[in-house]
């Protein structure tokens, strides 16, 4: 009850500053809280809007299942070898720290115009970090844990399935967790750069024709979307710190 | 419990009928040396050892001086630099089938509640349901945790994590069991008990017992014969014969017996232990 208190202040204190920043650079910079819920109502009303919702949505939920399991496997592959994991991890930091906004061309070129780079520029951006997390999960695991499943006889596959996967969960869980805004983020990068469709698009616009409350609108619709999932993704850790 | 024991029986039986003179567990001149950061350890060797189907072998000796590492080797984790391993007549590579192993530290998974990690390497195997339950079940009751089948490892004590370890080892039924210091977080009342509980199963499964421990008295009243290791690299310095009945308790203690074995292995043991202080000393002046 007192968390929810806490968290019904901080949210009031954000809307609250918000309203004092409109108030002192003023509608050409800003749109107000009230003002932007209002659009935001609107836009939610219309047709349109939700077929940008729902490729925005489509896009990301591809790139985060790419991003998740392909990291997990490669980190759990890339921990399991002593040897790959120690070659691996300054490549994956270098890569990593590449501003990935000057691949896009790139991508742009092997993939075309449309979803299929929207997921791989999502992807770019979520798979290093879980990837890293993964395997550093693994290498910090207890070394008995690995020799049981030797002793036990196990498959490679249940090992990694019923040992190695559970017992680095809730390193897991906080990879996903930083994956999930990046691969959001790298998502919206990518319509906004070279797309017909989605929320990255709408916001591309709105910038061009100065439509500071749809800007804004979007804006707090993609928060309270990537706050809930982080709340939830959270309490899912939580339940398995209880355990 | 009877109807698990006598399967047990049953089944260990068949493997009776190997030729008696060769020996279930044989190691010819193992050595293991440890190579770490350009710097080699001689950790183990040479060690010959010969135990019989059926045995309870005990091997105390001074910290760091290879026991884990010979346990190891045994169970196939661990290729030796030199000299031959073999079980029930076959060289080990890899683990052998038939191998149990309780390690020295808490293995117990803690994403598992205590059933499921007993149940834990039988759904693994693909045993059927109807069998697991029954055997885990048995497991849980002869460990002492009905009360905790559904707590988390986290909610119990160190000696009792190990139990559940112990436990998911015993469901497998395995030929030859060993155990590293399984009872090194236990009180000593608890110890003792815990070592009569052993007895029970050793005799009830008639698997070939191999514990290393620390407590000399838990040695002494245990075993068939412990082996006593010298500082590393380890060897075997004596291998006494205790002559216990089959059916020995924890009572034995109190005979005149048990101090003369105790005391045999304390001689050994004393002067392995004061050159480890010594050379321990050495080392930091
Ligand atoms: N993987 C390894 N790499 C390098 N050295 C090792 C390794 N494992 C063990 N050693 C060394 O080998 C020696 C024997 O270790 P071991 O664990 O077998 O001792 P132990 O008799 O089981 O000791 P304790 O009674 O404390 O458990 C020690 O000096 C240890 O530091
Ligand atoms: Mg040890």
């Amino acid at each position: 009850m007192r968390r929810f208190g806490g968290t019904a202040i901080v949210i009031l204190a954000c809307i609250a500053i918000w309203q004092l920043l409109y108030l002192y650079v003023g509608d050409s910079a800003l749109a107000s809280p009230l003002q932007t819920v209002e659009k935001l109502s609107v836009l939610l009303r219309t047709g349109d809007f939700w077929i940008h919702v729902s490729e925005t949505g489509r896009a990301f939920v591809l790139a985060l299942l790419i991003a998740v399991l392909g990291g997990i496997a490669l980190g759990v592959i890339l921990g399991l070898g002593r040897l790959a994991g120690d070659v691996a991890e300054p490549i994956l930091v270098t890569l990593y720290s590449i501003p990935k906004i000057v691949l896009y061309p790139l991508v742009l070129l092997c993939f075309g115009l449309g979803m299929s780079a929207k997921v791989a520029f999502g992807v770019m951006h979520g798979l290093i970090p879980i990837t890293l997390f993964s395997m550093n999960a693994i290498r910090q695991m207890k070394p008995v844990y690995r020799r049981t499943s030797q002793v036990l006889r196990l498959t490679t596959l249940q090992t990694a399935l019923t040992v190695i996967v559970p017992a680095i969960l809730p390193e897991i869980i906080s990879g996903v967790r930083l994956g999930f805004s990046l691969t959001l983020l790298g998502v919206l990068i990518g319509e906004m750069f070279a797309s017909q469709r989605g929320l990255g698009f709408l916001l591309t616009s709105a910038i061009n024709l100065g439509q500071i409350d749809t800007i804004m609108a979007i804006a707090l619709l993609l928060t309270v979307f990537a706050i809930a999932c982080n709340t939830l993704m959270m309490m899912f850790d939580r339940h398995l710190a209880h355990r | 419990m009877s109807a698990a024991a006598s399967e047990i029986t049953v089944k260990s039986d068949a493997v009776k009928q190997m030729p008696v003179e060769q020996p279930h567990v044989a190691l010819r001149g193992i050595t293991c040396v440890f190579h770490s950061r350009g710097r080699s350890l001689h950790a183990l060797g040479p060690v010959d050892l010969s135990l019989t189907k059926g045995e309870f072998f005990s091997v105390v000796g001074p910290s760091g001086c290879g026991k884990s590492t010979l346990l190891d080797i045994l169970a196939g984790l661990n290729p030796p630099q030199t000299g031959t391993a073999q079980f029930e007549g076959k060289p080990i590579q890899g683990v052998p089938d038939g191998v149990g192993v309780v390690f020295q530290e808490d293995a117990s998974f803690p994403w598992l509640n205590v059933h499921d990690n007993v149940a834990f390497g039988l759904r693994r195997a693909g045993v059927d349901p109807a069998e697991i339950k029954r055997r885990v079940d048995y497991a849980i009751g002869f460990m002492g945790l009905k009360d905790f089948a559904a707590a988390y490892p986290a909610q119990l004590s160190g000696g009792m994590r190990q139990r559940v370890c112990i436990a998911r080892t015993l469901v497998l039924q395995p030929r030859l069991i060993m155990l590293d210091e399984p009872f090194g977080a236990l009180d000593q009342q608890t110890r003792l008990i815990m070592g009569d509980e052993l007895l029970r199963l050793w005799r009830e499964t008639s698997a070939t017992i191999l514990l290393i421990t620390h407590a000399l008295d838990e040695a002494a009243m245990l075993s068939d014969r412990v082996g006593v290791m010298s500082t590393r690299p380890g060897t075997f310095i004596d291998i006494v014969e205790t002559g216990w009945d089959r059916n020995r308790d924890s009572r034995v203690v109190s005979t005149p017996h048990f101090g003369d074995i105790t005391a045999r292995l304390w001689e050994k043991l004393r002067v392995e232990a004061l050159k480890m202080m010594s050379t321990s000393e050495t080392r930091s002046s």
